[in-house]
């Protein structure tokens, strides 16, 4: 039987031989500032691979966000048989690693898969895909939690009115919207933010399915971490602006709210 | 006569905790009936077992034919949506159609004197007000039973005289059937014409409003003469 032999490595030799990109405080400034180019000079690659994360992200967040809610609505109100066990599963579904939902969607796309006639591997809309499976257990699971605990507190006069289940949870999610604002905005913060799903099935393909997270992940493996960097605060910046956007329509809907429900009124018309 | 409601064995446990115990009672088209008794004494679960908006362990709730009920709660639930979409709402589950939902919800609204605040959005509206709209709600479907459970019991005075006002306007105007609940002892007087006292989910005193208040129950009904003094709670 052979033996099992385990080379040794000592941390300093590794350090003195292998030329470990280290990042000094200047290069922070170095990257704020090569970020702060990138904006400025309107750098196209920067701004497509940009236009490109928030395409995917965004169509990922509406899909996940109407499946989601409508999932999520349903099962606060229903009641059946091996409802907890569903419960415990889509909570347990929170905490699904992005590159186990590539790895499924990309079985899944890939030619011997059973969705492998679409022919969407390492393009956008496996992308799309793999984002909204990502996606989809956190929209449901606070969508069901903040439809039940309404339900609980308020379901019974709903019930009072004639209203089913099916209405009531409709109702519910209505008057509970602007929360559902915030589930969102979360929801597309988890999409837009991870790196694992889309980097197997998109492929990182320059100029085709490059996103800003895998843009990053590239850069840093290639050492040039000034751009990774910068590319990362892109990133914040975008998802700053639409959570200062979301923030300022939740805002203005609440003091509409307040003042009068004219605008309100025709949505139920 | 046969009575409009009829309770049978009425039982509702939740979970180990029994809130209601084997309830009988039977109520005639035109009473109104007040439910007393301490805080957690079963008046509002006994009130929602009978509306059918909580499932009864066992027993069983019998109304005579189609019964339309209206309930108003004790803190009434607003909808983010104008004050009269929240009463039109009712109408429409009701089935009638959207237009004709708004034009009865107008004139609920007049009924509680709150039709100048029909596009306010009813979420914004104070306690009373609220209170209000929860009867304009109630009345707009025509009741031929209103259940109320406490329906002033958060309220401050002049709220509450606007709201008992209504329910004395609408009792002198309709002979449909009232249940409610109240720990206002003096609004019982002037509403109910029969009192049924509950203790621990128990009914332990079933008598006409004159009686209760007005005869010694030392020795008939001891709890309810305690509850009387101030000696129940």
């Amino acid at each position: 039987m052979n033996a099992l032999v385990v080379p040794r490595y000592d941390i300093q030799e590794l350090l003195l031989f292998e030329e470990l990109p280290l990042l000094p405080m200047s290069s922070l400034i170095d990257s704020l500032f090569a970020a702060l180019e990138l904006i400025t000079q309107q750098d196209p690659m920067l701004w497509t691979v940009v236009a490109r994360s928030l395409w995917v992200s965004l169509w990922a967040t509406a899909i996940s966000s109407v499946f989601g809610i409508c999932f999520g609505a349903w099962l606060a109100v229903s009641r059946f048989d091996g409802r907890a066990v569903l419960l415990t599963l889509l909570n347990t579904l929170l905490a699904l690693p992005s590159v186990v939902v590539g790895l499924v969607v990309y079985l899944l796309l890939s030619r011997s898969g059973p969705l492998g006639h679409l022919g969407w591997l390492f393009s956008l809309k496996a992308m799309v895909l793999a984002q909204s499976v990502l996606v989809f257990p956190v929209v449901a699971a606070l969508t069901r939690q903040c439809v039940e605990d309404a339900d609980r507190l308020h379901g019974e006069q709903l019930q009072s009115l004639g209203a089913g289940s099916g209405l009531r949870s409709w109702l519910l999610v209505w008057d509970e919207r602007y929360v559902f604002l915030t589930i969102v905005i979360t929801a597309f913060g988890r999409a837009i933010s991870e790196v694992g799903a889309v980097m197997v099935v998109g492929g990182n393909i320059e100029g085709f399915t490059r996103v800003m997270t895998t843009a990053i992940a590239l850069e840093t493996s290639k050492g040039d971490l000034p751009l990774a960097l910068a590319l990362g605060l892109v990133l914040l910046a975008v998802v700053l602006v639409l959570n200062i956007g979301v923030a300022a329509v939740k805002s203005w809907c609440l003091r509409m709210d307040g003042a009068a429900s004219n605008t309100l009124q025709k949505v139920w018309v | 006569m046969t009575p409009q409601l009829k309770l049978q064995g009425v039982v509702v446990q939740f979970g180990q905790h029994r809130a209601l115990h084997q309830i009988d009672i039977s109520v005639h088209a035109g009473e109104r009936v007040a439910f007393v008794g301490a805080n957690g004494s079963g008046k509002s679960t006994l009130l929602r077992a009978i509306h059918g908006v909580l499932p009864v362990t066992s027993g069983h709730i019998h109304w005579h034919g189609q019964v339309q009920q209206a309930m108003v709660f004790q803190r009434p639930y607003m909808l983010r949506t104008s004050v009269r979409n929240f009463v039109a709402l009712a109408l429409w589950l009701q089935g009638n159609n959207w237009s004709t939902s708004k034009e009865k919800a107008f004139n609920a609204l007049h009924q509680v004197n709150l039709q100048d605040l029909a596009d306010r959005n009813a979420k914004t509206l104070s306690g009373g007000q609220q209170q209000r709209l929860a009867f304009a709600r109630a009345l707009a479907v025509h009741p031929q039973c209103m259940l109320l459970d406490e329906p002033t019991s958060s309220l401050d005075p002049h709220a509450k005289r606007e709201v008992e006002r209504i329910m004395q306007d609408w009792i002198a105007d309709n002979a449909t059937t009232l249940l409610f609940s109240s720990h206002n002892l003096g609004q019982v007087k002037r509403l109910a014409t029969r009192v049924v006292y509950l203790e621990s989910g128990r009914i332990l005193a079933d008598l006409p409003t004159e009686q209760f208040f007005h005869q010694p129950l030392e020795h008939s009904h001891p709890e309810a003469h305690l509850f009387l003094r101030g000696e129940r709670v």
